[in-house]
C-alpha cells in the first residue's frame, strides 16, 4: 500500500484503524481527489468530529502526505455547510502558510481545494507527543516510593521535551496565531534523522537505557489547525495554554508537575510578552473556562 | 414511608423559570424502575412582544402553588402518609420564582413532617431524560431558555464539555420571538418552529459562532434583529426578493441548531460515545431532533429525546432526581433549604451512578 521507500514499513505506520482502502470506501465515501486512478491508495488514519485524515502521496508516489477531508454534514443546510467548510479550510491553509513563513514548526501545505473540502499537507514522521510521553512514563517504576526516588534524577529527557514544546508554542504565538485546541495529540515528535528512528524502533544491539534515552528525542511539530485563530491578545494566548494545561493533566496525570517547565520555557522564548501571558494565565485559571450560569 | 406495594414515593416542585410544575414519582424498591404517578404544570404566559419578568412569574407561582399541588396529589391517587420526601429545585434559575417554590416546598415539609431534598435543575433534566428514553450513558445536550450545555458523565459527576459563552439558545429564540411579536402561547420557541416550517425559500446569512466545544448566540440574535428591521422596512433579501418572518425563523433555526449539533458531535468524538440525549425545553424542537438524528446516524449511533411532558420544565424530573439522591441517604435540612440562581451541573456529586 505504502510505496514510499523512505518511510518505515507500512505495518508500523498504520494506526488503530487498520482497514484496507476498499473496506473504507464502503464505510466512508472518499473525496473525489482520492478516487483518481493515479492516486496512491489512501489509508484512513483518524475519523474525528471535523473530518477524516488520510495518508496518501502527493505529486510523486514517494512523497507521503496527509489529506484532511471535511465531508459535507448531512444535518447542515447545504448552503451553510458549503460556506463553513470553505471558510474553515481556506483559513486553516492560510494559518499554516503563515506559520511556515515565520519558521514555526508546522506541516507545509501542498495543495488545497476548499470548495471540495480537502487540504493536503506534509506528512510528519514520528508519533504524537501523547504516545511518546505515555510510552516513556509507562517504562517508569509503578511503585509510588520508587517513583519518587526515580523522579528526582531521571525525569531529565521529559523535562527537555516539555521545554521544546513550550518553545514551539511561543514561536506559534509570536506569529499572531493561537491554535485553539492544543493537546499532546496535536503535536508530533519528528525523529531527528531517519537513521536514529530505525535504531529506536528496532533496539536490537542497543542497550535498553540508550533506547529509552532516545525515546523523547525529536522536533516538536504542531499539527491540526482546524480551530486556529489569528490573535495577539494575552487573553487568547493564555487560554491556549490553559486548554493545554487541562488536557495535559487529564492525559498524563503522572507528569502533571512537569508542566511548569513548559511554561518557563514559553516565557523564556517569548520574552516580555510571555511574562504578561503567564500573568493572564493566572486569571484564566482562577476564572476557569466555565462561568457560573443563571437559569 | 413506602406505599402498600413497597414503592418509595417523592413529590417534586419546580419553578425556576415561568413553569410551575409539581409531580409525583414512585421507584420500585428492587429494580429502581420509576413510575410517573402525576405530572401537573401551569405556565405563566406573557403577552406577545414581552418576556416573563421575575416579579410577575414569582407572583404566578405563589398564586398557583396550592392548586397545582392539590391537582398533582389527586391525579397520583396517593395519600400524604405514603410520600417519602419532598424535592424542590435548589437552582439554577430566576431568584424570585425559585424562592416562591422553595417556600412552598418547605411549608409542605413542615405541614406533613417530611424530609426535604434540594435538587439541581439541570441534573433533574438529565436523570429524567435517561429514565424515559433508556439511554444508558449518553452525551447530553441540555438546551433551554436559560441553559446551553454539552454534558458527559464521568466519575460521579456530570461534566460540562461545552456551553454557551453568553446567552442560552432558548433565550436567543425567545427574544427573537419578541422582536417578531410572535405569541408566547404555548411557548415562543414552539411558534418559531411552526413558522420556520413555512420558510426555507432562502437561507439568510447569519453569523456562526462555534469556539471549540463552546458557542455564542448574542451576535446571531443581534444580526437576526437587524434583518427583521430590514424586513419591516420593506428592504429585499440577498437574492433581491423580499423575505418573510418565516424565512427569518427558518434561517435562525438552521444556524443555531447546526452549531448545537456540531459541538455535540465534537463532544461525542472526544469521549467516544455514540448515544446522544437531548433535554430541556428547546429539546422538543423536531427540527433539532432531526438534525441530531442525522449526525448520530452517521456516527453509527442514535439520538434520544423526549416530548414536551418531560423536555419542558416539570415537577416530575425534580421528584425523580431528588428521590435518586434520597435513596443514597442525601437530605437537605430545613435550615439549609435555600435556593440559588447559580448552581453548576458539575457541582453535584452523583452518588447514585457508578
Amino acid at each position: 500500500m505504502d510505496t514510499s521507500p523512505s518511510s518505515p514499513p507500512t505495518k508500523k505506520r498504520k494506526m488503530a484503524t487498520d482497514t484496507t482502502a476498499a473496506e473504507q470506501e464502503h464505510q466512508f465515501p472518499l473525496p473525489a481527489i482520492l478516487t483518481h486512478p493515479s492516486a496512491t491508495p489512501p489509508i484512513l488514519i483518524t475519523q474525528g468530529a471535523e473530518g477524516r485524515l488520510y495518508k496518501t502521496t502527493f505529486f510523486s508516489p514517494n512523497i507521503p502526505c496527509a489529506l484532511k477531508y471535511r465531508p459535507p454534514k448531512p444535518y447542515r443546510h447545504p448552503i451553510l455547510d458549503a460556506r463553513l467548510t470553505k471558510a474553515r479550510l481556506a483559513f486553516e491553509a492560510k494559518v499554516l502558510e503563515r506559520c511556515r513563513r515565520e519558521g514555526v514548526p508546522v506541516p507545509a501545505v501542498y495543495a488545497q481545494n476548499a470548495a471540495a473540502g480537502w487540504i493536503a499537507v506534509e506528512w510528519i514522521e514520528g508519533a504524537p507527543v501523547r504516545v511518546k510521553i505515555n510510552e516513556w512514563l509507562g517504562q517508569r517504576p509503578k511503585n509510588e516510593e520508587e517513583e519518587k526516588a526515580a523522579d528526582a534524577k531521571d525525569q531529565g529527557p521529559l523535562v527537555e521535551l516539555m521545554k521544546r514544546i513550550g518553545a514551539a508554542i511561543a514561536g506559534l504565538h509570536r506569529t499572531g496565531v493561537v491554535h485553539g485546541d492544543l493537546t499532546t495529540s496535536n503535536m508530533m515528535l519528528r525523529p531527528p534523522t531517519r537513521k536514529t528512528t530505525r535504531t529506536t524502533e528496532q533496539p536490537n544491539g542497543v542497550s535498553e537505557e540508550e533506547a529509552k534515552a532516545k525515546l523523547l528525542e525529536g522536533y516538536v511539530v504542531i499539527i491540526d489547525f482546524g480551530l486556529a485563530n489569528q490573535s495577539q491578545s494575552d487573553e487568547d494566548r493564555a487560554t491556549d495554554l490553559y486548554v493545554l494545561e487541562r488536557a495535559f493533566a487529564s492525559t498524563h496525570p503522572r507528569a502533571e508537575n512537569l508542566f511548569e517547565h513548559l511554561l518557563e520555557s514559553y516565557k523564556q522564548t517569548f520574552g516580555k510578552k510571555g511574562v504578561s501571558v503567564l500573568h493572564k494565565l493566572e486569571d484564566v485559571r482562577m476564572r476557569g473556562r466555565k462561568r457560573s450560569m443563571i437559569g | 414511608m413506602p406505599d402498600a406495594k413497597g414503592r418509595r414515593i417523592a413529590l417534586g416542585c419546580e419553578g425556576s423559570a415561568n413553569k410551575l410544575g409539581i409531580g409525583i414519582i414512585a421507584h420500585d424498591p428492587l429494580t429502581g424502575e420509576p413510575t410517573v404517578l402525576s405530572n401537573v404544570r401551569d405556565t405563566f404566559v406573557s403577552p406577545p412582544g414581552t418576556g416573563f419578568l421575575p416579579k410577575d412569574t414569582a407572583r404566578h407561582h405563589r398564586a398557583y402553588f396550592v392548586r397545582v399541588a392539590k391537582k398533582a396529589l389527586e391525579a397520583a391517587g396517593v395519600s400524604i402518609s405514603e410520600i417519602d420526601c419532598l424535592c424542590y429545585t435548589k437552582g439554577p434559575g430566576m431568584g424570585g420564582p425559585l424562592t416562591s417554590v422553595a417556600v412552598g416546598a418547605r411549608t409542605l415539609a413542615l405541614l406533613w413532617g417530611k424530609e426535604l431534598v434540594g435538587v439541581n435543575h439541570c441534573v433533574g433534566h438529565i436523570e429524567m431524560g435517561r429514565a424515559i428514553t433508556g439511554a444508558t450513558n449518553p452525551v447530553v445536550l441540555y438546551v433551554s431558555g436559560g441553559n446551553t450545555q454539552v454534558i458527559a458523565y464521568a466519575e460521579q459527576r456530570y461534566r460540562i464539555f461545552g456551553e454557551t459563552l453568553d446567552i442560552a439558545v432558548g433565550n436567543c429564540l425567545d427574544r427573537f420571538a419578541r422582536t417578531l411579536e410572535i405569541s408566547n402561547d404555548p411557548a415562543p420557541g414552539y411558534n418559531i418552529e411552526q413558522l420556520a416550517k413555512q420558510g426555507g425559500r432562502v437561507l439568510l446569512d447569519l453569523p456562526y459562532a462555534v469556539k471549540g466545544m463552546d458557542c455564542s448566540f448574542s451576535g446571531i440574535l443581534g444580526r437576526a434583529d437587524d434583518l427583521a428591521a430590514q424586513m419591516k422596512a420593506g428592504e429585499p433579501g440577498p437574492d433581491g426578493e423580499p423575505f418573510t418572518p418565516a424565512d427569518l425563523c427558518f434561517s435562525l433555526q438552521e444556524t443555531v441548531f447546526a452549531m448545537l449539533v456540531e459541538i455535540t458531535e465534537r463532544a461525542m468524538a472526544h469521549v467516544g460515545s455514540n448515544q446522544v440525549l437531548i433535554v430541556g425545553g428547546v429539546g422538543c424542537n423536531e427540527r433539532l431532533q432531526e438534525m441530531m438524528g442525522a449526525m448520530a446516524a452517521e456516527r453509527g449511533g442514535s439520538v434520544y429525546a423526549t416530548d414536551e411532558r418531560f423536555c419542558i420544565d416539570n415537577g416530575i424530573m425534580i421528584a425523580h432526581a431528588g428521590l435518586l439522591a434520597y435513596e443514597t441517604g442525601f437530605r437537605t435540612p430545613l435550615e439549609e433549604s435555600t435556593c440559588t440562581q447559580r448552581f453548576r451541573t458539575d457541582e453535584v456529586f452523583v452518588k447514585w451512578r457508578d
